[in-house]
């Protein structure tokens, strides 16, 4: 993954550990609004990305496209693959705004004259096409596919790679999602009137609001057959994911979180567990008034009075929108490889509604055999995934 | 797999929203640059205040999905899955131009939060009150492909399901010019009934909206037809390979070794992306029909659907419309059809259509 | 004031697009949102876009946004307000 927070899984969990925020002034995007508005900026120019990528400078590539190129690669040489031929190979991504970075480049000139305004800033427009560039580059070949469903886009993505991997099409699945910063997002989720103008406090009482984010992550599933042949390179397995609608409104949750309460029941059905049995929550925890309190009243609902760990890494890394929910899935393999829980910032003070407090100090003193990563976006799209142990059967 | 279509609802650039069957009539253009839908009566499908702020597509998309909705008497479905290869590309650009143009100060959010891909997928949801399962997948050529696949693995996973597959993009002045500077576009306007006949470089782009009802049974034996099998192929090296993995798929597990009745395929009148439909039609079913159906609805990303509609029609009616036949036509019932369509050579798609 | 108020209902129908309603069923004391007129989040966000860019008023927070924009005759008393300080 990379991320506010670090360039790898590895800066991501020394960072996460001394809980400093990777949010701060925006320094890369021209915007009229690097004075106001923070953001989990990723304090590297295309250029850079483009070499991390290994990314000729002859390919249009948007900072979608090449954050996510980055990340799969990081994920595939964690698996130890060597030939993407060997087994039936896909690849899955989620984005919510796609090359969005590059086409506002395009559309300055092309406003003002539309034969003007170079092509390559606009052939990577689509969400399809930084999919195609992280195959292209990891030369995946058998299933490729795109999910956009806003802030749960590439949540989405790790449900759809596992339910591909169950029903036998695949043997392996390279699933995640990528998110650039840019002018169309920001100003988007500005004209909603919900970025906090400072950093966010995401489940606090005074809560104001989100930032946002950019990165990109990616997992490599495998069937259990594969899998097996090499267990040393098994992090944890995926046992549960669960996706509704909430149809509550455009924008906004449901005051009583009934969308957030059905993904998050239908995880813990798919996986075949207990509310009990969830060791810690990676919170939407957007930081906005809305969702928190629809959010931590779903979460009530659910676990009643014995509310797992929980906390939303919004804090450090801003909100990646499509990439948040690989992002926070990575998150959780770090969690539970590590059995550490990692802080919700800026915590002060509990919400008068709930009767939890997220976690606000890094954690080692746990045990966690199941962890449950929630993304809820737009349009009420909800989807909890539910990572455990490798081998949790064995565990009970 | 194979998989039943219980119903359709369609908004296309032909007269295929009210009728049951193919239109009597069919719409011919003269002199245009690209095919528009016909819109459907907004009014009987979607109440103005709830409608206020839709965009055109939203709108089409809600009309299409409730229409598919009755013709499968399915009120609410168990899953709702949507394709779209540019999603809601009226508002997005409508809210990239004001960012620019008003130097990112007192921007409308309409145009932002309309933008997003899910849009119709989730107002299809807000309007029939379905928490269900919602998805949407945005792959250029493949984008209704990832979605059917979904909804497939969905109904083997509940297998008594009714899951509603979808299939929409749109057409606006922007994404016109853009595309016709790429290339794409024929350079001058035509008449899209003659789409073939030009001879030179570029196709004519066009637009729709379609939704299918999915199940594994269906109550009406006479009318139905399945999905028998579908695959796509990403990027092939070459006409062999593409060749190969289509006779690969005709004898697969799925298809069961069917030898198909009529062809349905995807020419757009560009000769550097026809000729592949050509060769594959001589190579592999010299006599076999073969029938086209881009210059009823245009090119663009999810025009498969407008083919799995006809097919489903045909099918259904066991009638091929004379507008869309192209070559060895043969008075026969049609049991089996294979629908191939690729866009801009890197995303092919097959689906095998079979009655019941 | 009661020019402005007529101006109003006429510029929350246009740029609201709220087609089958006329500016004489808004009562100036009408609730706007919810019960009343039945808008919401999304068009209180429109409008506050509408009264800025036309009238200059400027809606900090969602929670002045509720108090400001609560009817017609709200709008336009804060309107005559902002523009004699």
């Amino acid at each position: 993954m990379i991320s506010a927070v670090g360039n790898d899984a590895d800066e991501v969990f020394q960072v996460l550990k001394t809980a400093k925020t990777g949010i701060g002034r925006i320094s890369l995007l021209e915007t009229v609004h690097t004075d106001e508005l923070p953001a989990g900026e990723i304090k590297l120019s295309n250029g850079q990305l483009r070499e991390m990528a290994e990314m000729p400078a002859r390919y249009p590539c948007s900072r979608t496209g090449l954050l996510g190129l980055i990340a799969a690669r990081q994920a595939v040489r964690q698996a130890k693959i060597r030939d993407m031929g060997e087994f039936r190979t896909g690849l899955v991504s989620g984005t919510t705004a796609g090359g969005m970075d590059r086409s506002e480049v395009f559309y300055r000139s092309f406003l003002d004259d539309a034969g003007k305004g170079r092509l390559r800033d606009v052939v990577t427009h689509d969400c399809g096409d930084s999919t195609e560039s992280i195959a292209d580059g990891l030369s995946v070949r058998d299933y490729v596919a795109t999910i956009s469903t806003a802030c749960s886009s590439s949540a989405n993505s790790i449900l759809y790679g596992s339910r591909l991997l169950k029903s036998g099409m695949l043997d392996r699945v390279i699933v995640g999602g990528a998110e650039a910063l840019t002018l169309f997002t920001l100003n988007g989720f500005n004209s909603l009137m919900i970025l906090d103008r400072n950093i966010c406090r995401p489940f606090d009482l005074n809560r104001n609001g989100l930032n946002l984010g950019e990165g990109a992550a990616f997992l490599v599933l495998e069937s259990d057959r594969i899998a097996k042949q090499e267990p040393s390179r098994i992090l944890c397995e995926v046992t549960g994911f669960g996706n509704a609608c909430d149809a509550y409104h455009q924008t906004a949750s449901s005051p009583d979180g009934h969308g957030a309460w059905l993904s998050m029941n239908k995880a813990l059905m798919t996986a075949r567990l207990h509310p009990g049995d969830i060791d810690y929550i990676n919170a939407h925890g957007t930081g906005t008034q809305n969702n928190d309190l629809s959010e931590g009243l779903a979460i009530e609902k659910l676990f009643g009075a014995e509310i797992p760990l929980c906390s939303s890494t919004k804090s450090f890394t801003g909100h990646t929108l499509g990439a948040a929910g690989a992002i926070e899935a990575v998150i959780c393999v770090l969690s539970l490889v590590n059995q550490v829980v990692f802080p919700n910032l800026n915590f002060n003070q509990r919400m008068n509604e709930l009767h939890f407090s997220p976690v606000n100090t890094c954690r080692s003193d746990v045990h966690l055999r199941h962890v449950m990563s929630n993304s809820f976006g737009f349009g009420g799209n909800n989807t909890t995934i539910i990572l455990s142990v490798y081998g949790h059967e064995h565990l009970h | 797999m194979s998989i039943c279509i219980k119903g359709t609802g369609i908004v296309s650039p032909q007269k295929t929203f009210h009728d049951g069957g193919f239109p009597d009539e069919v719409v011919e253009y003269r002199g245009i640059r690209y095919l528009k839908c016909i819109e459907p009566p907004y009014r009987e499908y979607i109440d103005p205040m709830t409608g206020r702020r839709m965009s055109r597509i939203v709108r089409m998309g809600i009309c299409a999905a409730k229409k598919c909705l009755q013709d499968a008497h399915v009120t609410m479905p168990d899953a709702i899955i949507t394709g779209t290869g540019l999603g809601c590309i009226e508002d997005t650009e409508k809210f990239l131009t004001s960012v620019i143009r008003n130097g990112e100060r007192l921007l409308n959010p309409t145009p932002f939060i309309q933008s997003t891909h899910n849009t119709i997928s989730s107002a299809i949801a807000l309007s029939i009150k379905c928490h269900s399962y919602n998805s949407t997948y945005v792959h250029r050529g493949f984008s209704f492909e990832n979605a059917l696949r979904d909804g497939i693995m969905f109904l083997h996973e509940n297998p008594d399901s009714n899951v509603l597959v979808g299939g929409l993009d749109e057409i606006t002045d922007h994404s016109y010019l853009i595309m016709s500077r790429m290339g794409f576009w024929k350079r001058k306007p035509i008449d899209n009934l003659a789409l073939l006949e030009y001879g030179d470089r570029g196709s004519v782009p066009g637009e729709g909206v379609s939704f299918f009802m999915l199940g594994n049974r269906t109550d009406d034996d006479r009318n139905c037809v399945r999905i028998r099998a579908s695959d796509i192929l990403y990027k092939p090296q070459s006409e062999e390979y593409i060749t190969l993995k289509l006779q690969q798929f005709l004898a697969g597990q799925d298809a069961g070794g069917i030898k198909p009745d009529l062809l349905l395929f995807g020419l757009n009148g560009d000769p550097r992306s026809d000729s592949i439909y050509h060769n594959i039609h001589n190579i592999l079913f010299r006599d076999c029909n073969l029938a086209y159906y881009k210059h009823l609805c245009g090119e663009y990303d999810t025009s498969v659907t407008f083919a799995l509609w006809l097919a489903t029609m045909i099918l259904r009616h066991q009638q091929v419309p004379d507008v869309i036949k192209l070559k060895a036509f043969e008075p026969g019932e049609i049991n089996n059809i294979l629908i191939y369509n690729h866009v801009h050579g890197i995303n092919h798609s097959f689906m095998l259509i079979t009655r019941c | 004031m009661k020019e402005l108020i007529e101006n109003l209902k006429n510029e929350i129908i246009e740029s609201l697009n709220l087609e089958d309603v006329t500016p004489d069923q808004i009562e100036a004391d009408t609730p706007l949102f919810v019960e009343g007129l039945g808008l919401d989040s999304i068009d209180a966000l429109e409008l506050i876009v509408l009264l800025e860019k036309k009238y200059g008023l400027k809606i900090d927070t969602a929670e002045e946004g509720k108090r400001i924009l609560y009817s017609v005759r709200t709008i336009a008393e804060n309107i005559i307000r902002s523009r004699n300080p």
